[in-house]
């Protein structure tokens, strides 16, 4: 039995393993099939200030080994969120990672000052939701916005902040290291790609939307290269994810330099993916005669 | 709600019409749960997302659940192509589904195509009080009528082109007919204009009616928020809810049409 145990910002992860954002809601339904207390931690929906129902249906398209989602940031609040539901989770004996966005850098800082009042964690900042400041382009797709936003909700919290990048940019190291200047204590990455798909007999966008996320195994390599440019380009830890659904994959990404991993669309295919991930990892350590995982990060050998 | 994954076998497969299958799995667990009106995700091999099925047949005595369903792209027809002794992944049962009402003296059960199967496990339940209008294109489409018949439903079979069935046309005409004799309730399966047709006419007449919706799906249990519909709640808030665990069956008077 290796040591699955990681530390982020000074927070004990049992293992490395966290359901991602937006896959997972805030648990409850998942764990009908286990406890989640099995979870390294659960990274909840994005929550914004105020209600939002999202976007309208269809939301959802399979992809070659993937799948485009359209929710949008459908999410009851952030009042909502502290009041009813961050309260069972904070009892599941796991690390809870609150995902937040907002429409300006003032409607993330609010949502981030008031979860500093809470026991949650870690924040998670998501930086791929538009800025209606800046014409709607996404936050995290310039260096100046992503460095407001970052500065605007270090100002406002003292909990460990994650900064959540986006991989529809040309440099990803370059908004790394913006994030970290502006006071990230960690990043993650990568969040969806952005795509399309179209029925070829009504030409009509499958997603109402017309455009969404692309996810799951298609985008992994996508998510191991970057993982790797920015563990070479900043000093702060790394939570890796992106199409990872085995133990391996997920070894991978931090031997790429992730601390620890998130888990997406896998949890769609297979409810257990997140367990069964973590028993992979257990088995890949154990044959390969490594004691600790935290031994693992970051130690791929470029040519 | 403790929800089930696992593999299970499957006991028996016939194709039933041109394109459609109806297999038959061995899940006492799941049998022993279901509802009418709840369905199935199950996953095709090699796929990423699974595919929600209604459950077409309940029989906890036999430990055994029956799914009809129509081959439509590659993940039916990866489906399709599994054999006896062969196994599905599925996670179940799934979802809300139809209120049953003990003290109803007549109900009409309408299926439009593929929205047939599910009217199965309500026919069962009502016996001889359910009346069963099913709708189809064309004569190759028809399914489950001598179903619907054991099962003490009165059937009356709609085509399009009248190609079979005693009525030619859509399944409102003989559901107006009926409803003008009184009826108590009113559940509904099968495409959105069909649907659209159906709670038009029982909210016309004040009747009782239930309809079962299909959304796209990820993960089919709540979680995602990838199946959103929209409905109003009794203060006529306008509300997003999810097909998959709030539905797929609902109240028409709730769906915003
Ligand atoms: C609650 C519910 C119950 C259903 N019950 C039945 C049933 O009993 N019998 C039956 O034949 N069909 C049923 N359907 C429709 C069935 O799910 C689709 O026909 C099936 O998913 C198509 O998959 P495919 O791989 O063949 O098609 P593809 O087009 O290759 O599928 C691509 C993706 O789109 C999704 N998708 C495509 N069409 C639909 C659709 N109409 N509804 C939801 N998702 C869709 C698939 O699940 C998949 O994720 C039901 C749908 C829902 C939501
Ligand atoms: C249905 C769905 C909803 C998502 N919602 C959010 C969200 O609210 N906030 C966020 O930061 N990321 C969200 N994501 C992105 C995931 O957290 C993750 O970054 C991405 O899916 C890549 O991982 P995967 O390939 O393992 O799915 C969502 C993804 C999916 C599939
Ligand atoms: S499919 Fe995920 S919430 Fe319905």
């Amino acid at each position: 039995m290796a040591d699955l145990s990681v530390n982020i910002c000074g927070v004990e992860f049992k293992n490395p393993i966290i359901p991602a954002s937006g896959v997972f809601g805030y648990g409850r339904e998942y764990e009908e099939f286990y406890p989640l207390s099995r979870l390294g931690g659960i990274a909840t929906k994005g929550t914004t200030g105020t209600k939002r129902t999202g976007n309208i249906a269809p939301r959802i398209a399979e992809t070659p080994a993937g799948m485009l989602n359209s929710v949008g940031l459908q999410n009851p609040g952030i009042d909502h969120f502290i009041a009813k539901e961050l309260p069972n989770l904070l009892t599941k004996d796991t690390v809870i990672l609150a995902n937040i966005a907002g429409s300006t850098p003032e409607e993330c800082a609010e949502v981030a000052a008031k979860l500093d009042s809470t026991d949650v964690h870690m924040i998670e900042l998501n930086i791929s939701c538009p800025n209606v400041k800046q014409g709607g382009a996404a936050f995290g797709t310039s260096c100046t916005m992503a460095e407001q936003v970052t500065a605007a909700v270090r100002k406002a919290t003292s909990k460990p902040l994650v900064v959540k990048l986006s991989p529809n940019v040309t440099s990803i190291t370059d908004i790394a290291k913006a994030v970290e200047a502006a006071g990230a204590d960690a990043v993650s990455l990568i969040n969806t790609l952005l795509g399309m798909r179209i029925d070829i007999k009504t030409r009509r966008p499958i997603l109402h939307n017309n455009v969404g996320g692309l996810s799951g195994p298609a985008i992994f390599p996508v998510a191991v290269r970057m993982v790797w440019q920015v563990a070479n380009a900043v000093n702060i830890p790394i939570i890796g994810m992106g199409g990872v659904t085995t133990g391996e994959d997920a070894i991978e990404l931090m031997e790429a330099g992730a601390s620890a991993v998130q888990v997406g669309m896998a949890c769609f295919t297979d409810p257990f993916a997140p367990v069964k991930i973590i028993g992979e990892m257990n088995d890949f350590l154990d044959a390969h005669g490594i004691s600790a995982v935290r031994d693992i990060v970051g130690t791929v050998q470029p040519w | 709600m403790k929800y089930t994954q696992g593999c299970y076998p499957i006991v028996e497969k016939k194709l039933i019409a041109q394109d459609t299958v109806s297999i038959t799995l061995r899940c006492p667990e799941v049998a022993a749960a279901a509802q009418p009106g709840q369905f199935v995700h199950i996953l095709p091999k090699g796929y990423g997302l699974r595919r929600p099925i209604s459950i077409a047949g309940i029989d906890p005595e036999a430990g055994t659940l029956r799914l009809v369903f129509a081959i439509r792209g590659k993940g039916t027809k990866e489906l399709a192509g599994l054999n006896e002794g062969e196994y599905m992944d599925m996670i179940a049962p799934l979802g809300h589904g139809f209120t049953l009402k003990n003290d109803a003296q007549h109900v009409v059960l309408v299926g439009g195509g593929i929205g047939v199967p599910p009217m199965l496990p309500l026919a069962k339940f009502y016996g001889t009080k359910a009346t069963a209008i099913s709708g189809f294109r064309s004569f190759q489409q028809v399914i489950l009528q001598e179903d619907l018949e054991a099962l003490g439903a009165q059937t009356i079979c709609c085509t399009e082109d009248g190609t079979a069935g005693a009525v030619k046309g859509f399944v409102t005409t003989p559901l107006e007919q009926l409803l003008s004799e009184g009826v108590d309730a009113v559940y509904a399966c099968g495409p959105m204009p069909m649907l659209r047709a159906v709670a038009d006419v029982c909210m016309r007449t004040g009747t009782y009616c239930e309809v079962s919706l299909e959304e796209r799906m990820a993960c089919g249990v709540g979680a995602c928020l990838g199946c959103a519909c929209r409905t109003r709640d009794e203060k006529g808030e306008e509300q997003f809810v999810h097909v998959c665990k709030n539905g797929p069956v609902f109240k028409a008077e709730e769906v915003q049409w």
